[in-house]
């Protein structure tokens, strides 16, 4: 069972991830990032993360994407673009190679390190538990960090409105 | 015998490192800058997913709160980087990532 939701789930996480570097229209590339984000949202189930599957759906699917699709319909850039144009003649070649080492590199250190994290406790996967264990483990150990977070997210909301401002007419700065 | 056989930690780790090539062949070939910025999404994901298989494997919620906080700094990465590219492009319309490098000095 386990097996059968890992392989759908990541049938899922590499479709998704190939729709959004190969489709030329960013609304399509958008939705296929949707795809993406919902197949690691059901990783997190299996791996009883239920709370950050939540979310998962909510921020990532819910939130960011739609701010994706909102600046693409906003700045009326919904068209195909033609990928058959290659500006730089050995980049897409050069990319791939750079991808498949990478890959490579990291599946080596992962299957190098089979052995040390074979064996372990799983972490306590029960609906409420992981939400309170959650809870705990941020408002008691990394409560500043948390906090810190509360100002980070002021700062970028001001500092985008700030950005994307219109001046107005006649403003010498 | 199939249905028997349990998804490994490392099973985890190869999709991880998968999504995050993938992610950075995107960032590396495609001009788009919102494309662009969906292949970041792709590899924080990526991280992510490493991690959360990582605190179910050694019983440990640190990792579950990493996984917090990359989620909320990415939200806010999100958030002015769409900032700055919509004030990019509406001064200069179609541009692409090849254009910005009229922000040079």
């Amino acid at each position: 069972m386990e097996l059968v939701v890992f392989v759908l789930a990541s049938v899922m996480v590499v479709a998704g991830a190939f729709g959004v570097i190969l489709r030329p229209h960013p609304v399509h590339a958008a939705l296929s990032l949707v795809l993406t984000l919902f197949g690691i949202a059901v990783h997190f189930v299996a791996l009883g993360a239920h709370f950050l599957a939540a979310v998962q759906i909510i921020v990532y699917a819910g939130a960011i994407v739609v701010l994706f699709l909102f600046v693409i319909m906003l700045l009326g850039v919904d068209k195909s673009e033609n990928l058959r144009i290659e500006p730089l003649p050995v980049q897409r070649p050069l990319a791939i190679v750079i991808g498949v080492g990478l890959a490579g590199l990291i599946i080596a250190a992962a299957v190098r390190a089979r052995d040390r994290i074979a064996e372990g406790p799983a972490l306590e996967s029960g609906g409420d538990s992981n939400i309170k264990a959650l809870a705990q483990n941020l408002f008691a150990d990394h409560v500043f960090a948390f906090e810190f977070t509360s100002v980070l997210l002021i700062v970028a909301v001001a500092g985008t409105v700030m950005l994307t401002r219109r001046e107005k007419r006649g403003d010498a700065s | 015998m199939l249905a028997a056989m349990q998804p490994t930690t490392t099973w985890y780790l190869v999709l991880s490192a998968l999504l995050f090539s993938i992610g950075a062949v995107g960032l590396m070939v495609r001009r788009n800058p919102l494309i662009m910025f969906m292949c970041i999404e792709l590899m924080l994901n990526a991280v992510n997913l490493s991690f959360v298989a990582l605190a179910f494997r050694f019983g440990d919620i640190n990792g579950q709160t990493a996984v917090f906080f990359v989620m909320v700094v990415a939200a806010a990465e999100v958030v002015v980087g769409l900032g700055i590219i919509i004030s990019i492009l509406r001064r200069r319309p179609g541009a692409t990532a090849d254009d910005l490098a009229e922000l040079k000095g």
